[in-house]
């Protein structure tokens, strides 16, 4: 069986500095996928290639097959179209740091803007399938507040749900609870957990080791834009083999 | 160092101070101001009521009369063509500043350098004598006619203002664009919206509301600008009341005309612009929250 989506040697410069040198990484249908690693490993910009937000300078991304953000010509590349760019974009959902909920909208409308612009649904049934999607994820009080009248904890529902609505064949979540107070992390956790036992296909950069080693599949520790070490989160968090996950692991552990 | 030492200056039971009534204190600044506005309140008065220079009722008997009104409805012919057009030429500008084509960004930042340096005056002039550049306007097979056919007085001052408009609005778009978090951008690349739509839906209304106040200056100080138009014999409402002025030697109470007529404009383009403000501040502005029954967690909406 052939992986969902696989990343062959993907290099990416940001000027003279590699953010992603050379890496290579298998992710299958269904499960969970943690990146982890110091700040500046290349976790999330290795999160915001695979969607596109940065194009990459080398190797390959593939979605069952399909490479992405490229067409191939005889003997060599060339960039797609930023329209079939965004096309392929839409496979996977995306959870921001910070949010980025459109101010303007109500939390409903930002859910359903998506699929009535982009997937062409009719805007009563976007509506409610937005609605549904929003009480999914404990939010069915606060459909028509705009995104400054919400906590932290619940913009971050709110945005889940919004990338849950375009039906995505991957979430990737970049640090969906940093910008968090402590309080307010479980409960975006708590739908994240909920996602991975429907069997939805995750890719998240985080801090939390605890939720990756209670979640994941599999952990996949990055360091100088290198992946270091990966395998299933026991034996990551407790029995790394080398020695730079061993020295990180204790270092956020203590 | 030595420890020093706090003294109290009475001392206090807490349960005693704690049901204390809490009170506004005194404030004597308050006074002093409510004095200080009252004293303004009636010199200003007394300067245009009292003061029988102003000859108001030389005022009243032009305000509406009708070479003012023919003049005032030119001034604002002019501001709303002019503003329309000078609009348009800004977004246009803005999106070819911004593009990835180093053509338009190039011509784009050309406009905005010349006609910036250009003082309104000499551009109007330029337009209205561009016969005496370009003798004849010409397009092969479709038209050819003099120049000085097409350009009258109106259209000269139209040209001349929205260009000048447009080099200034185009500014005010483009930093309406830089003005949006990055995270915006790229929720709607996530999302697959198309360029349009992101403009359409999502970052259009975001960059109306940072906008509005600095295109209302622009707009306001249009209304004014239409009366450089006079070098070029084009009569709006301040041409108009030079002109009655300079016959009947009312100085005064001539301009005291125009200057309520700008003070009425301008108040109701102050009035477009709160109500734009007020639609757009969307989801920005502190409203009533419903509360809802039933809410499933604590969480305290701010």
């Amino acid at each position: 069986m052939t992986a969902l989506l696989e990343l062959i040697d993907v290099r990416k410069l940001f000027g003279d500095f590699a953010a992603l040198d050379g890496v290579s990484l298998q992710i299958d249908a269904g499960t969970v996928t943690c990146l982890v690693g110091p700040s500046g490993s290349g976790k999330s910009t290795l999160l915001r290639t695979i969607n596109q937000l940065e194009p990459i300078d080398g190797g390959a991304i593939l979605l069952r097959g399909e490479m992405l953000g490229f067409a191939e010509r005889r003997g060599h590349r060339v960039r797609l179209s930023r329209r079939r760019t965004r096309a392929q974009a839409t496979h996977f959902g995306m959870v921001f740091q910070s949010f980025n909920l459109i101010p303007h909208l109500s939390a409903v409308e930002n859910v359903a803007l998506g699929p009535v612009e982009v997937l062409g649904a009719d805007r009563t049934t976007a509506r409610t399938q937005a609605r549904d999607l929003l009480a999914r994820v404990g939010l069915a009080d606060r459909v028509d507040h705009y995104p400054s009248e919400l906590s932290g904890g619940q913009q971050q529902r709110v945005a889940i749900a919004r990338a849950l609505a375009m039906r995505p064949t991957v979430l990737l979540f970049d640090e969906p609870t940093s910008a968090l107070d402590a309080e307010l992390v479980a409960e975006v956790l708590e739908v994240i957990r909920e996602l991975a036992g429907e069997g939805m296909t995750m890719v998240i950069v985080t801090h939390e080791l605890a939720f990756a080693r209670d979640v994941a599949d599999r952990v996949v520790m990055m360091d100088r834009g290198e992946i270091v070490e990966s395998g299933p989160p026991e034996q990551m968090l407790t029995a790394p083999t080398s020695e730079r996950a061993r020295r990180f692991f204790a270092s956020v552990h203590r | 160092m030595t420890t020093r030492e706090y003294t109290m200056a009475e001392t206090v039971t807490p349960a005693t101070v704690a049901a204390l009534p809490i009170r506004p204190q005194a404030r004597p600044g308050r006074w002093v101001s409510y004095a200080f506005g009252a004293l303004l309140a009636f010199l200003l008065v007394r300067l245009l009521v009292g003061n029988e220079n102003w000859q108001w009722p030389v005022v009243w008997s032009w305000l509406f009369s009708e070479r003012v009104m023919t003049g005032l409805l030119n001034t604002i012919v002019i501001t709303l063509v002019a503003t329309a057009l000078g609009l348009v030429i800004g977004l246009v500008v803005a999106v070819c500043r911004l593009s990835d084509l180093v053509v338009l960004r190039t011509v784009a930042a050309a406009y905005i350098w010349v006609i910036r340096a250009t003082p309104g005056l000499v551009l109007i002039l330029f337009v209205y004598f561009f016969a005496a550049l370009v003798p004849r306007l010409s397009v092969p097979l479709l038209f050819d006619v003099p120049t000085n056919e097409v350009i009258s007085q109106f259209w000269a001052a139209v040209v001349g203002l929205s260009v000048y408009l447009g080099a200034y609005s185009a500014e005010i778009f483009r930093g309406g664009v830089l003005a949006l978090p990055r995270g915006q951008f790229e929720a709607c690349h996530s999302l697959g919206l198309s360029t349009w739509c992101t403009y359409r839906k999502v970052l259009g209304p975001q960059i109306v509301r940072v906008i509005t106040p600095s295109l209302a200056n622009e707009i306001v100080t249009m209304f004014k600008n239409t009366s450089l138009v006079s070098v070029i014999g084009y009569v709006e409402l301040l041409t108009t009341v030079q002109l009655i002025y300079s016959q009947n030697f009312q100085t005064i109470p001539l301009l005291m005309v125009a200057v309520l007529w700008y003070l009425v404009l301008t108040s109701l383009a102050m009035l477009g612009q709160s109500r734009l403000e007020k639609r757009f501040g969307r989801g920005f502005d502190r409203r009533v929250i419903r509360v809802t029954a039933g809410s499933d967690d604590g969480k305290a909406n701010r």
